[in-house]
């Protein structure tokens, strides 16, 4: 078993005060940039997989969801670490490179936007349908049935739905970091596991950790902050 | 006017084809109280929801003012949808929305300018009696109050029919008689026509002018109120008027005639009726069935009498005639 090593704290701190900074940076907009893409592709299709049912508010063809559902469960099940090499091509096409910070966003929104879509259909699973049956009798369109009512009166848990989404993003970007993905994955890899600086490897781990916190933190807040069912 | 003709309605489940609704003809004129009461399972809530289309008919028509609606398209449907509204036994509220923003929710819907909906919205908050609550959640309310603040909504586009599914079915009896004045007040102000769906005879006692009973899906009898549950012929309204179950009752010979006195509002005072009766008149009546609720001091329910001959019923009849909020009628179960 290897003696664990540690290499001396001023070269730590010289390489934390280095290239952290920048690291975090790019940790984040990973995050943000990849959630946001996937929210934007997954909210809608999130909100065809409970309205295009055959009792939803704009069925669609049984085929259609047939086949919806099957492409999100493909791509659910690939291992991220597969998938991020499996994109390197559609990568390349999008960004023009297969490594650094903003190709690493192609294969997250990719890994991210079905499971969103299937966090989007849980929330709106969760509107009473006597809502629904209430807007249909005041003679609400299939549109103002979904903005109005459906996503309206899940906003609370869709924000919630989003705090999960956004953390396990922020995972996938450090697991990025293995296969030419920038950020703190790359610096715990890099310095920790392949130069063996734990010192290094504890504060990527540990800034991590708390960027979670934080996401999970504010996530939490304004859910409860949005939410007038009780008080 | 609304009128339904040959009306049925067959739901398709993994179970095989279930009938709710079997040639149902009904109609209501313009200003009713209409009733429709029937036992959970007999078809009231699909064809309340027929009146509007929710649920499309399987075979028959529903004509509003002479406008058949199975005719109409989805388009056409949503303007209807406008004049005939409807309140809910859970309310239906908009939880992330205020009061004022719920009763906005079918103006919006119509695309009214955000200033003349909270303007028409405060006005209905006035009308139902919570001008206060414009800027409350509906987890804040009560009961009632929530069912109020329904009302408001479900009148905001102006509607010339509500419909009323089980809307006081989740209160207490006391609040269910606040909003059961509430409907008949609005009624009498907009000239509304209501119909009313439920399985609780007081409230179709308490307001209803003409009623319905809906047993397994089909109309077993139909009319005034009063006519209805004095000469009870079906089983199912037999049920209804004798709540504790009309085959318990005790066999009586041919003599004997029994009166079926409602309570709508008489007041407790004078009360004890019954012991009032057989000392002043000397009318010894043998209490068959009650069911009476006193809400506020005033008593609302029904109460069925048997008296030992025809004489003595003409007598307590003329003798009940004169106690006020109070209607007594022979009932005739053999007839």
């Amino acid at each position: 078993m290897p003696e664990l090593l540690m290499e001396p704290i001023s070269e730590t701190w010289r390489i934390v005060a280095s290239e952290f900074p920048f690291a975090i940076w790019e940790t984040l907009y990973a995050t943000v940039l990849a959630t946001g893409l996937a929210i934007v592709l997954g909210l809608p299709l999130g909100v065809l997989l409970v309205a295009g049912e055959q009792d939803g508010v704009l069925p669609l063809p049984k085929w259609l969801m047939s086949a919806l559902n099957i492409v999100i469960n493909i791509l659910r099940s690939v291992p991220f670490i597969i998938l991020m090499v499996l994109v390197i091509p559609l990568t390349r096409l999008l960004v023009g490179k297969a490594y650094g910070t903003m190709a690493s966003v192609v294969p997250l929104v990719i890994a991210a936007f079905p499971f969103i879509a299937r966090l989007v259909e849980s929330s709106l699973r969760e509107v009473d349908p006597n809502l629904i049956e209430m807007a249909r009798s005041m003679g609400a369109t299939p549109f103002q049935i979904i903005t109005k009512v459906m996503l309206r009166e899940s906003v609370p848990s869709l924000i919630s739905n989003f705090t999960i989404a956004i953390t396990t993003i922020l995972g996938y970007t450090a697991m990025s970091g293995a296969v030419g993905g920038g950020g703190l994955g790359k610096l715990a890899i890099t310095y920790g596991y392949n130069r063996y600086m734990n010192g290094v490897m504890t504060v990527a781990v540990i800034l991590l950790v708390v960027l979670v916190q934080v996401f999970q933190m504010i996530g939490t807040k304004t859910a409860v902050k949005n939410d007038k069912r009780q008080r | 006017m609304i009128q339904i003709e040959g009306l049925s309605k067959t739901f398709r489940t993994s179970d095989g084809a279930v009938e709710a609704l079997k040639n149902v003809s009904l109609t209501v004129n313009d200003g009713d109280i209409y009733g429709i009461i029937g036992m959970s399972g007999a078809g009231k809530s699909t064809l309340v929801r027929c009146i509007n289309l929710l649920e499309r008919p399987t075979e028959g028509t529903v004509r509003i003012d002479g406008q058949d609606l199975c005719a109409l398209s989805e388009v056409e449907l949503r303007k209807v949808r406008r004049e005939v509204t409807m309140i809910f036994q859970s309310f239906n509220l908009l939880a992330q929305r205020t009061c004022l923003k719920n009763i906005c929710f079918p103006l919006e819907l119509i695309g009214t300018k955000k200033a003349a909906a909270e303007a028409r919205a405060r006005e209905l908050l006035e009308l139902v009696g919570l001008p206060d609550k414009a800027d409350a959640y509906p987890s804040q309310l009560s009961g009632g109050q929530k069912q109020r603040i329904a009302i408001a909504r479900a009148l905001a586009t102006d509607p010339k029919v509500l419909l009323c599914d089980e809307a006081t079915s989740a209160l207490d009896p006391k609040t269910t008689h606040d909003i059961l004045s509430l409907l008949r007040e609005l009624h009498d102000k907009l000239g509304l026509t209501i119909i009313l769906i439920t399985h609780q005879m007081s409230v179709v006692e308490e307001i209803c002018t003409r009623v319905a009973i809906l047993d397994n899906g089909s109309v077993v009898e139909e009319g005034p109120v009063e006519t209805v549950f004095s000469a009870p012929k079906s089983d199912a309204a037999k049920r209804l008027v004798f709540p504790d179950g009309y085959e318990e009752l005790p066999e009586s010979d041919e003599k004997k005639r029994r009166i079926r006195v409602v309570f709508r509002g008489a007041s407790s005072a004078t009360a004890p009726l019954i012991a009032r009766m057989a000392m002043e008149e000397g009318i010894l009546a043998n209490i068959l069935a009650a069911s009476i609720k006193s809400i506020s001091g005033k008593e609302y329910g029904s109460m069925v009498l048997e008296v030992s001959d025809a004489k003595e019923c003409a007598r307590a009849l003329a003798y009940l005639a004169k106690e006020p909020e109070l209607i007594a009628e022979e009932v005739s179960i053999h007839a």
